[in-house]
């Protein structure tokens, strides 16, 4: 290696810190006056403050954050079976006095969404989604594929992990829709990804939902539109606190597909539909109440650390909900 | 009242020495006008193609339009397709001007490609090609450059027969027998005798006979028009265009009618 002709070995150029820079001071940041900051700083690392640069791991924490900020977002849960795609998802609102917060949008006749994260990042893509639905309406006469609309936003998304002084949307989206192929179910994350999936959830505690569905994902292909509402509600109940319990005031159903048992004018080719209130009552009493309901939760819930890139399933019993008064 | 001969027959310039202040020998000249460097319209077709004719059939739809090209009532250009295959499931006719036709075959490849690079098992039918080309003419219309031609969109997608009409102006309008051009005055009528009423029943054949003897007729009565043309099919096999055809004709009754062939007085 030529390198060696004029180098001894400890002076052989390193990986993280460039031979130019040897006669600044050890463990200093480049551009900042502030001292390297120590495992147990508040701040997570010197790399963190532009998302355009990588960390020395290969990684981009900005989008790594946004990404927590889907998780502080109430969850969504979505399923799809043969012949429906449909949407969970937990309203939240800030005290007694306040209204529950949207959470889920009508895109156009054929695709809704539910959000997690930021409401208004959510407004501005949702928007964006619906020009994209008028537009293909408009051009082609044809309802937009449901692939291209979440690509669509998918491209928007990774714009902002790339170029400079931008930041990614702080907002998750379950897309559901349904179109020549078929019903789907798509997720759609800030750091420009975007995966068809049979079952998935977002938001906060939705780890607790996902392993719901991973357990149960296989029968819901064959499931009628009845059972497939009982399985989301399931999972999403899921992502409950201790105290709290789905009602008819925080929660949201939408549909794609046909007309179930239980609804009125739909018309048939079965447009998105969001159901609440007294609507959903029907299928809140139709769940099956969980195991072990009434005994007293074993541990405490343990919060993961923030920051933590997965949080870990939680522990037994601290999802428990209280079905009775 | 303009007072000066030298700009009698001009464009008018109101704003430009309304009081005639200058003798005629001392006007500044060196102002262009208003007109001479404005933007040119289409006013005209150039090289046109004259009828093209559809029908629905049991099966799905048939197309027929002749292949000359003209240059006035010059017949220019003699083997020139005018019907184009769009994807797999739709066939355009087309009449008007011939590179007007050869710029929307540039849009219509683009957009297929693009369809295609998606590959999700998404294709654009008939319905799709043909809202896309009544937007295109609406808007270069609304622009005041309008893509002079009159096309007929025709296809069979998933089971249904489709075939409906676009003009310059970006009017639509659909039915079980279209003609563009001298062919809506001359062969629709025929068509519509032959085929309303029994778009279910007729065979690929029997559609076949039908617009070859509308052809006959077109071309013993369009003078812009050709003995030879071709004949496009799409059924759920897909489209076909056939080779060149060419029409059976007699000319036997000219023989003694003053105007046809050549004269003996």
């Amino acid at each position: 290696m030529k390198v060696s002709a004029y180098c001894t070995a400890s002076q052989a150029p390193s990986l993280t810190r460039p031979a130019w820079t040897r006669h600044l001071p050890a463990r200093t940041h480049l551009f900042s006056s502030r001292p390297n900051p120590q495992p147990d700083d508040m701040f997570r690392n010197t790399y963190d403050s532009d998302n355009t640069v990588f960390s020395p791991q290969g990684r981009l924490h900005q989008v790594e954050y946004a990404l927590e900020a889907v998780k502080q977002g109430s969850a969504a849960v979505g399923l799809r079976s043969k012949t429906h795609a449909i949407l969970l998802a937990l309203k939240r609102s800030t005290g007694e006095l306040a209204s529950y917060q949207q959470k889920m949008y009508r895109i156009d006749d054929h695709v809704g969404i539910a959000i997690a994260g930021l409401t208004s990042d959510a407004r501005v893509l949702s928007n964006f989604m619906r020009q994209q639905a008028m537009s293909s309406r408009m051009i082609f006469n044809r309802p937009i594929p449901v692939n291209r609309l979440v690509s669509s936003i998918a491209d928007k998304a990774q714009v902002n992990t790339q170029e400079y002084g931008r930041r990614p949307y702080g907002v998750g989206f379950l897309v559901i829709g349904g179109d020549k192929t078929g019903p789907h179910l798509y997720e759609f994350s800030p750091s420009g990804n975007s995966y068809e999936y049979y079952a998935m959830s977002i938001g906060a505690r939705s780890q607790s939902a996902k392993t719901y569905l991973e357990k149960h994902y296989e029968s819901f292909v064959d499931c009628n539109l009845e059972d497939l509402i009982r399985h989301g509600l399931h999972a999403l109940r899921e992502t409950l606190q201790q105290d709290k319990e789905l009602t008819i005031n925080n929660t949201s159903i939408g549909i794609v597909g046909p007309a179930g048992d239980h609804e009125k004018n739909v018309p048939p080719e079965g447009p998105f539909r969001i159901l609440e209130g007294e609507d959903i009552d029907v299928y809140l009493k139709g769940m099956v109440p969980k195991e072990g309901e009434g005994a007293a939760p074993a541990t405490a819930a343990t919060e993961a650390p923030a920051g933590q890139a997965q949080q870990p399933p939680p522990a037994a019993g601290d999802e428990d909900v209280q079905m009775a008064d | 009242m303009d007072h000066f001969p030298t700009n009698w027959g001009r464009p008018r310039n109101d704003a430009y020495d309304a009081y005639n202040t200058y003798p005629l020998h001392q006007r500044p000249n060196h102002h262009t006008d208003v007109f001479s460097d404005g933007v040119q319209r289409t006013q005209q077709p150039i090289v046109t193609g004259t009828s093209v004719l559809a029908i629905k059939f049991k099966d799905g739809i048939m197309m027929a339009a002749d292949t000359l090209a003209s240059y006035g009532s010059l017949a220019r250009f003699k083997s020139i397709q005018r019907l184009q295959a769009v994807g797999n499931s739709t066939v355009l006719g087309v009449s008007g001007d011939m590179s007007d036709f050869q710029y929307l075959q540039t849009l219509l490849d683009e957009l297929i490609i693009e369809e295609f690079a998606a590959a999700d098992k998404h294709e654009l039918g008939p319905a799709e090609i043909h809202e896309y080309l009544a937007r295109v003419m609406y808007a270069r219309r609304s622009k005041m450059n309008p893509l002079w031609n009159a096309i007929l969109v025709g296809g069979h997608k998933d089971g249904k027969s489709f075939l409906a009409f676009v003009d310059l102006l970006g009017t639509t309008y659909s039915a079980s027998t279209l003609a563009t051009g001298y062919g809506a005055y001359i062969a629709l009528p025929l068509l519509r005798k032959a085929v309303e009423g029994r778009e279910n029943t007729l065979t690929e054949e029997e559609a076949r006979k039908i617009l070859t003897d509308c052809m006959r007729v077109l071309f013993y009565r369009d003078a812009r028009s050709l003995n030879k043309f071709q004949l496009a099919t799409v059924t759920e096999a897909g489209v076909s265009i056939s080779d060149t055809l060419t029409l059976e004709t007699s000319w036997g009754f000219a023989e003694g009618i003053r105007g046809y062939g050549a004269q003996t007085q």
